[in-house]
């Protein structure tokens, strides 16, 4: 067994990944697809801002990264409706808020931002028996639902309003997306950082789009690159003692950029 | 007795400041088939989304296979063909298969899955619009007409009894409208009611039945199409107003 796994706080951190590795990507699909991207990065930052809370009022950051993400992505569905036609500002009036939140909030707790900043590009520290479990827990959630709704994922996606001619409740399909995005963003804060998850919900469906031939080999595709980033990324970060977020966020940057090289020259 | 499939009684509709229909009747029977024709902006979406319940309508009574409009669940026997079916983003990666199958749900209803069964459907749906083969095909690599001929097959595939298209051929070529326009007449001859839309091609809705036709106050003229000559049709495409006596 190599060195790395012969800790058991390793071992931990790559059960977490490997498993936020399948989410954070199924969640990317619906919000890459419908062009809400900026959503992730609203979501995770309206997390952070619960992730401080939580350091200042004792209660697990991730337990408060759940709550205030989906606070987030309700308040983003209230106010695209507001925009009408320019919706996408909803995303950023929200971001704003959780990073401004986050900024005041982390001036209240002890020993300064130190302890925050772990979240913010993700770290491989010892994760508890409560975590471990929670972070399984909701992991599982997602996985399940997405495979149950896979065919109306893929509907509501594609053609929104032949969704809804056909009778599917649309709305609550939307709402399902809405929800499990938070708790994807959440539950990845510890060790992909929340400054990172958003790049690990688009950059491996970005580069599945470019090889695969249909909805979904995109899906599973951008599962495996999900993995290779964030397996590679943590065996990078321990031997090399970087952050892991950003050691998985840049090999990521590193395998789209090779990717839309590959099938350009391929496309001449 | 003729079954009654559609029934639109004294509707009118305005958006805000915009008084769009105004007092349209007509009724439609298994097997019709209604061209609604008149110039851009006349109210032919207009009507064909309320008919969709996409679109609320206060004035008036739409009555679809005999039940209410506002109490229709039925989904599954509407077939819709958008005039914007094919502006989805060329990138999209979903295969012609995904695209079609997905508009079983109608039939088959939340959390259910996809059977043998239902992919042979949809590969007789993909016949019908002359497009077998295609289905492992990425939709974003078709042309235009090819994109419409397989929007029309992801209608088709839930077996509706009612098919409603807007603008069938708007954007492709004169070779896909002759082809759309036979794949229309023989779905009508096998007894399917069918509704479409156009404000440009007259040739289209020459095998058509029945004509609802807009040209000023949004009221919609009802004629039968054999009541009007060729010529007639022609004139109104070109924007002439026409008085025909029936
Ligand atoms: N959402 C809307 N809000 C306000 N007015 C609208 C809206 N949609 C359409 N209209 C107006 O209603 C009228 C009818 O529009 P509609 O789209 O039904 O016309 P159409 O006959 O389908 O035209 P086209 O041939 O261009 O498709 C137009 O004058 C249009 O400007
Ligand atoms: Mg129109």
């Amino acid at each position: 067994m190599p060195e790395i796994f012969a800790y058991a706080f390793m071992r931990r951190a790559f059960l977490a990944a490997a498993l936020i590795a399948v989410i954070a990507p199924c969640m990317g699909m619906p919000l890459v697809l419908k062009r809400l991207s900026a959503i992730g990065d609203a979501a995770s930052h309206s997390a952070l801002a619960g992730i401080a809370l939580g350091l200042l009022i004792h209660i697990n950051p991730i337990l408060g990264a759940v709550a205030f993400s989906i606070a987030a992505v309700l308040g983003i569905e209230g106010l695209r409706k507001v925009f009408g036609g320019y919706s996408e500002i909803a995303p950023v009036v929200v971001m704003s808020a959780g990073i401004g939140l986050t900024a005041v909030l982390s001036g209240f707790i002890q020993g300064g931002s130190a302890n925050l900043s772990g979240f913010l590009f993700g770290s491989i520290v010892a994760i508890s028996d409560f975590e471990m479990c929670l972070t399984i827990g909701l992991c599982a959630v997602v996985i399940v639902v997405t495979l149950l709704l896979y065919k109306e994922l893929f509907f509501v996606t594609f053609d929104e309003e032949a969704a809804r001619l056909s009778g599917m409740p649309v709305g609550a399909v939307n709402f399902v997306i809405m929800i499990l995005t938070a708790v994807t963003v959440s539950v990845a804060s510890r060790i992909v950082g929340a400054l990172m998850i958003s790049s690990l919900l688009v950059i491996p469906v970005a580069a599945a789009m470019m090889i695969a031939k249909s909805y979904k080999q995109t899906m599973i595709l951008s599962v495996v690159f999900a993995e290779i980033f964030t397996m590679s990324g943590l065996f990078a970060s321990y031997y090399l003692d970087l952050s892991s977020g950003g050691t998985i966020v840049l090999i990521g940057v590193v395998f789209l950029i090779a990717a839309a090289a590959l099938t350009a020259k391929r496309r001449r | 007795m003729e079954q009654e499939i559609l029934k639109v009684e004294n509707l009118s509709f305005e958006y805000p400041d915009t008084p769009v229909l105004r007092d349209v009747n007509f009724t439609l029977y298994k097997g019709d088939f209604l061209g609604i024709i008149g110039e851009n902006g006349a109210g032919k979406s207009t009507l064909i989304k309320i008919i969709l319940k996409l679109l609320p309508f206060s004035k008036g009574r739409i009555t679809l296979f005999g039940e209410d409009l506002a109490k229709f669940r039925d989904n599954y026997r509407i077939g819709y063909v958008s005039q914007k079916a094919n502006s989805f983003n060329s990138r999209f990666p979903a295969t012609v298969k995904e695209v079609v199958m997905a508009n079983l749900y109608g039939r088959k209803g939340f959390l259910s899955r996809f059977t043998r069964a239902d992919e042979d459907k949809m590969r007789a749906a993909l016949a019908k619009v002359g497009m077998e083969g295609y289905e492992n095909k990425l939709i974003g690599s078709l042309s235009g007409g090819q994109q419409q001929r397989i929007f029309i097959a992801r209608a088709l595939i839930s077996e509706p009894e009612l098919l409603l298209m807007d603008e069938p051929t708007v954007g492709v070529d004169a070779r896909s409208v002759e082809l759309i326009t036979d794949i229309i007449s023989k779905l009508n001859e096998r007894g399917m009611t069918i509704i479409m839309t156009n404000h440009d091609t007259p040739s289209l809705v020459r095998a058509a039945d029945k004509l609802l036709i807009f040209c000023e106050h949004g009221n919609g003229e009802f004629v039968r199409r054999r009541d009007l000559t060729m010529e007639q049709i022609n004139d109104i495409f070109a924007g002439k107003r026409v008085h025909h006596h029936a």
